[in-house]
Parts: C-alpha cells; structure tokens; sequence
C-alpha cells in the first residue's frame, strides 16, 4: 500500500484541534485578534491606565497644613516646579544627560564602527559579548563597584598616583560643580558611572545603523577625492544619524529618570529621579512626584519628535 | 602613452591568488575590457587601478608615476561601481556634484558642472531627485556621470550593465562606445559577458584563476582562442579532443571550431566529417545542431530558414580548413 493518500483532498485531522486549525486557517484575522488581545491589554490598562493616573495626579495640590490631597484641578503643582529649588532640579538632570548623551555617541562611534566594519565570525561575537555582557549583570553590583573604583582609596586614585598624575585628578577635582573630595561624591563620578551603565543602549543601534552602510559607499567617496575626514563628515556620520538619534533616546531618557546611580555616586544635589522618589516617599506629596514624571515624558516628547523629524525611524 | 600598466602584479588573499604575475599595458584612449568568470581576479585587477587594494608585490603605474602606496582618494581615476554606489542621503545633483565638492569648487561652479554631466548622460533635469527616485538605468547613468564630471585620466567600469536588462544593455553598450570616443578617456571595463566586450572593447583581457590568458583584440581572442578556456568562455566555440582533430588530417591538439564556420553538407575546399544529430534547437535566427562526431560533440550553426535534420539522422557536416584553430596546452 501506498503511503501516498490516493484522494485528492485529504481528510481533516480528527479532533478539536484538527477542527481548530481548519478555522484559524479560514479566519487568520481571529487568530491575530486572539494573539493581541493579552498584550493590547497589558498596555491598555496596566500601562496607559497608570500613566494617565500619573498625569491625572499632576493636576492636584496638597493642602499644606492637613498634608492630604486637594482633588481640585488646579496648575499650582506645575508652578511649583519652576521655583528656583525644583527648578534647579530639572535643569541638573536635563544637563546631565545631555552631556552623558554626547559623550556616549562620541565614545560608541568608534567601537560600533570597528564592529560593523571590520569585526568578522570569532570577533563579532566577542563583540557582543563584550557589549551585552554587563547588561546580564546586576544593575546595583555594577553601581556599587564603581563607587569601590571611584572612592578615594579606590583603583582610579591609585592609578593616577602611580603615573605621578595626582596632581592632575586633584586639580580636576578642586574645579568648582564638576569636582568633589573625591570623585565618588562628584558629578564627574555620576557622569562617569551614567556614560558606563547606558553605553551598551548606544553601541548597539549605530553598530546596526553602520551595518546598513554599505562599504562601496566608503570607496566611492574616496574613489571622488574624498579624504578619510571628508568621508566621515558627507557620508558616515549622516548615514550613521538615524543610529546615534535612536541610542541617543536610549542614554537621555534613562539618565533623565534615573535615580540609583546618583543617590549612589556623586553629591548630595538631586537629580528628578531622586526628587520624584523623595517627593512620593518622605514627602508623600504624590502631585509634586507626579509633575516632576511630567517633566521627563514631555522632554522625551519633544525629543522624539525632533528625531522622528531628522529621520531616525525611516529604517524601522 | 601607456595609461595603466601592470608589471608581474600579484594580489594574494591569505593563500588565494586573486591576481598572479599578471602583466599588461593599457594605451591613453582605448577601451579595454577584462573579460572572465567570477572569482577570475578580474575585478581585483579593476581594484588595483582605482586603489581600493594594493598589490602583494608587482609594480603599478598610471601615466608613468608609480601608483603602489597611493591611497584611492589622491588618484585621478574614477570608478563606475557594479551597483552604482550612489549616495542614498544626497540628491542626484549633489552625487553627481560629489568629487568637486571634497575637491573644494565653489558651490555654484560644481552644480553647473554636475548639471551639465547629467545633460551629457541625458538626464536634464533630474538633479533633484533622490537616487531612490530612479530606475536602474538611470542610476547607472548618474553614476557615470558623477565619474565624468572629474574629468578622470581613466575610468574604470566594474560589470556596470550587469544590473540592467538587455534592452537597457544594448542601449548602454552604443552610447558608452560613443561617450569615450567623443571624450577620448581611457576606459577600463570589466565584464562576465563576452557579448558585451566583444563588441565594445578595442582589445580583450581573458582573465582565468588570477592570470591573463590570453590578450587581443576582440577578433583574434574570437576566432582564434590561444587556450581551451579561452574558446570555452568567449562565445560557443567547439573545443575538438586531439584524437578528432587527428582524424580530420590536422596536429595532434586540442583544437577551436566555431559553429558558424560549419555547414551541413560537404563543399569544394573543405574538411568534411559525419555525425549523428543529437540535439537541435531554434535561436531566432539560426537552428543550432549538435551532433556525436567520433566520440566528440560539435555544434552547427544552420540557418532558419531551413529546416533542421531529425535526431538520430547521420548528416555530412565540413568546414574550411583556415577556421579550425590549434590551440596551447596540447595534451
């Protein structure tokens, strides 16, 4: 006997799930329906649903005297925010992580480069590795080791007076805002400590970014005269942009809402992180912690915005 | 003036020998094709032109200064990359505007130029559309330009119609012939497709394995092919086993036979041979008959408007004795 069925229609598998697949495979939209609906959810309500308690929360005032919630829509919250005290919040974190941003791009260009340009089979993966590797460890480990390394006692401190260069760290470090008495409690530490825990969010899109690029674009522009300097300015750098606008939304927005790494390293002066956890915490002053998240989302906004403008999602 | 010459130039990969000992002379204004399989060192040779490699040993000159150690970027030579390589982030007018742009000419001055190398590709007008925006032939139009517009001392072509259908190709083939005439540059071009250098080039480099096996105008590489790989790949060439060869009163050699230098039917003047007719087919316009000759496979050219033999028919086949062609390599 043949193997082959000699009907030209087989028959149905038996069973529901015969049944089943006959009616996912006549209805494919149901299937789908089914699939999203879980996550649909999950965003709808779980998501969504608490941020738009978080903004409802923005609206309200605390009654100074009682310390309870005055559920009044009113703006007084956000006016609050632009006293000089909270002001100055806003602006630290902002600053910060402008400058983590930048740094970080021009940190990651050149390794993103090598990794999409020349690393091949055994060095792509070591790539990888190298770059995942302190993702898939502990967030605070990682903190608290560079507050170890950062420390007055710590390696960064003993390196410098082995080069002779103590002079150099303590000149730095007797500048006025970024220094410290040791640049564990500096904004140098900080800004050091934010460029290392974010740097993996900015390495991977422009490496993804570069890979895009194909290599005969480099040799045509060199083939036209173009020097390696002109090459990077007109061809690289403008192809790479889309990768450095989508690693930079990955280093801005997670330095605007952190609040461990400076409460951990660096001084005592809050960052909007800290003044959210503050504010909700000790404080329970739940609309000023709301306002002070308001901050960071529309900043995002406003940033998505301006890279969705300079084409950061066209390769989406 | 020799415009490009390579002296026992060699380009290894690891323990590939991309390009091995070759040597050649390009002349200032003529058009020249590399013809060969993929993998033949062709390309690499293109590459060792414009600058993107650089030789494992060997010597390089263009126009008489030496060119190893010469970054790509300081040689006036231009390349029209297999797929174009236009920049997708720029118009086509600043493509093409490009090379005078690094080059330092002022703004107004490099986008006349680009407009007018559009022009003389045929694309007026086109300037501020994105290369996205454009067919395959009109890239390759803007791609040649964007080379031209630099006014190179040779521009090297690397498969540049190997994108583009045949139509398109043909089109290309004439007014790329007719381009370097009227501009006199040397044009260097690199080929799969002996058609194509066939007719286009003044002479024919057959690249196989790294090496030049044979150089020649395109007539003598056609009709009288120096190797059997020579007459395998530049046309449909018989390649007769020297026990045939021997059997129609000629060396004992490999041999060439082109199918239309034989004929069904005997002749005055001609070798004659019997076969078997294996395999017929129609080409437009020719019947092609292959038929088992003494062991061998020949192909015939027969023409269309007669009918060809049936399979299995034992039919007279001759040819003159000028067109078989000893070749190299003996036994």
């Amino acid at each position: 006997m043949s193997i082959v069925a000699d009907t030209s229609i087989l028959a149905r598998r038996e069973g529901t799930s015969g049944r089943l697949s006959d009616f996912f495979w006549r209805n494919p939209k149901i299937l789908l329906l089914l699939m999203l609906t879980p996550p649909l959810l999950w965003l709808g309500i779980i998501y969504l649903g608490s941020l738009f308690a978080l903004l409802l929360q923005s609206f309200f005032s605390i009654d100074d005297f009682s310390g309870l919630i005055n559920y009044e829509f009113t703006l007084a919250t956000y006016r609050q925010l632009l006293i000089p005290s909270n002001f100055d919040i806003i602006l630290r974190t902002v600053l910060m992580a402008a400058l983590v941003t930048l740094a970080s791009a021009a940190i990651a260009f050149p390794i993103a480069y090598y990794a999409a340009r020349y690393a091949k089979g055994k060095w792509k993966v070591v790539f990888y590795l190298g770059v995942m590797l302190p993702l898939w460890s502990s967030y605070l480990v990682k903190v608290y080791a560079w507050k170890l390394i950062l420390a007055k006692e710590g390696i960064v401190t003993w390196f410098f007076a082995k080069l002779h260069l103590s002079w150099l760290l303590d000149a730095w470090l007797s500048l006025p805002v970024v220094g410290g008495s040791s640049l564990s409690i500096s904004y140098t530490g900080t800004f050091i400590v934010f460029i290392y825990v974010w740097m993996p969010f900015m390495i991977l899109p422009i490496q993804a970014a570069l890979e895009r690029v194909p290599g005969n674009l480099i040799e045509a522009s060199a083939d036209l005269g173009g020097h390696p300097a002109q090459t990077f300015r007109h061809v690289l750098f403008p192809l790479a942009l889309p990768g450095i606008i989508a690693g930079s939304i990955f280093t801005f927005s997670l330095t605007l809402g952190d609040y461990i790494i400076p409460q951990i390293i660096g001084s005592s002066r809050l960052f909007i992180g800290q003044a959210v956890y503050a504010q909700q915490g000790t404080a329970g002053n739940i609309p000023l912690a709301a306002a002070f998240s308001v901050v960071p989302i529309v900043i995002m906004g406003l940033y998505l915005w301006m890279a969705k403008r300079q084409g950061a999602f066209d390769a989406l | 003036m020799t415009a490009v010459l390579f002296q026992q130039v060699s380009r290894h990969f690891g323990a590939v020998r991309a390009v091995d000992s070759v040597d050649l002379a390009i002349a200032e204004g003529e058009f020249f094709a590399m013809l060969g399989p993929s993998g033949s060192g062709k390309t690499t040779c293109l590459r060792l032109m414009a600058g993107f490699e650089q030789p494992t040993s060997g010597h390089i000159e263009i126009f008489g200064e030496t060119a190893e150690g010469v970054p790509p970027y300081r040689r006036n030579v231009n390349t029209v990359f297999q797929d174009y390589a236009l920049f997708p982030h720029l118009s086509i007018l600043e493509n093409v505007a490009y090379g005078l742009m690094v080059k330092g000419v002022g703004k107004a001055e490099r986008l006349k130029a680009a407009e007018e190398a559009l022009a003389m590709v045929k694309l007026p007008g086109y300037g501020a559309r994105r290369p996205g925006q454009l067919s395959g032939g009109q890239r390759q139009r803007v791609a040649l330009a964007r080379a031209l517009v630099n006014r190179p001392r040779v521009l090297l072509l690397d498969e540049p119609l190997g994108a583009l259908d045949l139509k398109l190709r043909e089109q290309m083939q004439e007014e790329l012939k007719s381009l370097q005439k009227s501009l006199g540059i040397t044009f260097v071009f690199v080929t799969h497709d002996q058609g194509e250098a066939l007719s286009m080039a003044d002479r024919i480099a057959v690249f196989s394995d790294g090496r030049i096996q044979q150089l020649g105008t395109p007539e003598e590489v056609y009709k009288r092919p120096k190797t059997r790989f020579v007459a395998d790949f530049v046309g449909s060439s018989n390649v007769l086993p020297p026990d045939f060869v021997r059997t129609l009163g000629f060396g004992d050699s490999y041999a060439s036979l082109r199918p239309e230098a034989i004929t069904l039917g005997d002749g005055p003047g001609r070798k004659n041979f019997a076969g078997r007719v294996v395999a017929t087919s129609f080409l437009g316009a020719a019947n092609r008959v292959t038929v088992e000759a003494a062991g061998a496979r020949v192909a015939a050219m027969t023409p269309a408007s007669t009918a060809p033999p049936a399979l299995g028919e034992t039919v007279t086949l001759s040819f003159l004795p000028q067109d078989l062609h000893p070749m190299d390599g003996a036994r």
